[in-house]
């Protein structure tokens, strides 16, 4: 079991969602975050403020050993930027437990 | 001889009209965007009222309501306001001020404009965006008012029938708006997912818009009389009735009634109702409204899925085609009892009256899409048209404005 961690530009989320869709992995958790990207400038009345942390999105993928390819070459495909922004984490993962069922292991995580 | 209740009437409703582009307007279309592009909107109808007040005194005011040039075109004797004071223009209204007077049109020619942002969102340069508004409001607006206002405007001695302005700022707009979308292009993100990032700002700004339209449609009466309270009265009819029926098209096609929905079928039975509204009777604005809500529903839904252009908030499918209908409608319902300046519709024995409103809609289409398509064709030439790609993908807020509207951690 891993936990695949992939922290990619906001504008690609539907896409990746796409090419996950498409080797069916539907189980993911999406969040907002910061991260480090090109510095941009903004200005609040007049005083100018430069920020290198630029809006980004995390998902969090808890997969089967078997998955893990596909889904590291799916996030590849649908987060694919000139620029080559974005990373994607492999993790071990020592358990998991579904609630409700209390299964736990393989069968918890479901794909 | 000025009468001060009508002066009063007046002062109040033009502050109701600016009311509609900021902050009514600027909230109603800012709240459809995604959350990258929101100041972006809201900008464009700030922008607006600042531009269009200087050019409306400049040389604005004296186009439309200037002098008759050829039933075309104002003269140029009112420009920078000269000759227009303190005193009534018995051509326009004569119980208040000539200055009050222009300063309600102004903001007429304010909003119109700003109801074209809707149809170039999230994808068009600031500053193409600044010089479109300013070339529009000279070679259409300023035009198309002096036709059906303006004193011997063509249109306004055929007959025609525009209350507080179906035509002039709803057709003129809604299908300026149409062209705009078909030259800009869709946006990059076209075909995925785009939802709007805040529907109670939208519903904020529509239920001012909703507000603002008494004064729009009741100040059009050009006094507190008896032709403002119909005015008034039937404006809060269509548009409740186009909001309820809209929802209820919801509730039947996709289970759920939606709020979204429910205020975008009151801004179209608004807009239908404008034409109409010191023209037709109670029980008529109901049915405006409902076949208002009707007609514009298809316009957004199936209409535009089937041609495909991408007008963004739906500045065609909501003004151009409400309008169109308001416009048409008018020419059916509306009654000389109720107003001796107006005329007797096809449901009242007068079937010609629909034929000059056909002829009105008509003209003012062509005139404002074939001028738009020349001043976006212009303006592309000389300073591009469309934001680039990254520009684009990073949000309007980031890259035409260096400000963004929210923060994600504090």
């Amino acid at each position: 079991m891993k936990l695949i961690i992939a922290i990619i530009p906001s504008h690609k989320m539907e896409s990746v969602i796409h090419e996950l869709d498409n080797i069916q992995v539907y189980r993911k958790t999406v969040s907002n975050v910061l991260g480090v990207g090109h510095p941009h400038t903004e200005v609040y009345r007049g005083l100018l403020e430069t920020g290198n942390l630029v809006k980004k999105v995390r998902f969090e993928i808890a997969v089967n050993d078997n998955l893990v390819e596909p889904v590291i070459q799916a996030i590849i495909k649908g987060a694919q930027n000139v620029e080559g922004d974005g990373k994607i984490f492999v993790i071990n993962l020592e358990d998991c437990i579904q609630l409700g069922t209390e299964c736990r292991g393989s069968t918890a995580i479901g794909q | 001889m000025i009468n001060s209740g009508d002066t009063a009437w007046l002062l109040i409703s033009t502050a109701l009209v600016m009311l509609m582009t900021l902050p009514g307007l600027a909230f109603y279309y800012g709240g459809l965007v995604r959350r990258k592009n929101v100041l972006s909107m809201i900008m464009m109808s700030f922008c607006v009222l600042c531009i269009i007040s200087l050019q409306w005194i400049l040389w604005g005011y004296s186009l439309a309501f200037g002098n008759d040039h050829a039933h075309f075109i104002g003269s140029l004797d009112w420009i920078g306001l000269k000759g227009v004071g303190l005193q009534p223009n018995p051509d326009y209204a004569g119980t208040i001020p000539h200055l009050l007077y222009m300063a309600f049109q102004m903001m007429f020619a304010v909003i119109t404009p700003a109801l074209i942002s809707g149809a170039v969102a999230e994808r068009i340069k600031f500053s193409a965006y600044l010089a479109f508004i300013l070339l529009w409001a000279t070679f259409v607006y300023d035009p198309v008012a002096h036709w059906v206002w303006g004193k011997n405007g063509w249109l306004s001695n055929l007959g025609i029938l525009d209350f507080a302005g179906g035509t002039v700022v709803h057709i003129s707009s809604g299908i300026s708006g149409l062209v705009c979308a078909i030259v800009l292009g869709k946006r990059r993100a076209y075909g995925q997912p785009i939802r709007p990032h805040n529907i109670p700002f939208t519903v904020l700004g529509g239920a001012l818009l909703w507000f603002g339209w008494f004064g729009f449609n009741a100040g059009s009466a050009l006094g507190a009389n008896e032709l403002a309270v119909l005015a008034f009265i039937v404006t809060n009819i269509a548009a409740a009735a186009a909001g309820l029926t809209w929802m209820m098209i919801d509730w039947k096609n996709t289970g759920k009634p939606t709020l979204l929905g429910g205020i975008t079928g009151a801004v179209a039975g608004l807009v239908a109702i404008t034409p109409a509204s010191g023209f037709v009777s109670p029980l008529s604005a109901i049915f405006i409204g409902v076949l208002a809500s009707m007609i514009c529903y298809w316009a957004v839904t199936l209409l535009k899925k089937k041609l495909s252009y991408d007008d963004s908030l739906d500045a065609f499918g909501i003004h151009a085609v409400g309008g169109i209908t308001g416009a048409l409608l008018t020419g059916i319902f509306a009654e000389k009892t109720l107003n001796s300046a107006g005329n007797d519709g096809l449901l009242f024995g007068n079937p010609h009256q629909l034929l000059t409103q056909c002829l009105g809609v008509v003209a003012v289409v062509i005139y404002a899409a074939v001028v738009t398509y020349i001043l976006l064709k212009l303006i592309d030439r000389i300073m591009g048209l469309r934001v680039d790609e990254n520009d684009e993908i990073m949000g309007l807020d980031l890259a035409q404005h260096e400000e963004s509207a929210y923060t994600l951690i504090d």
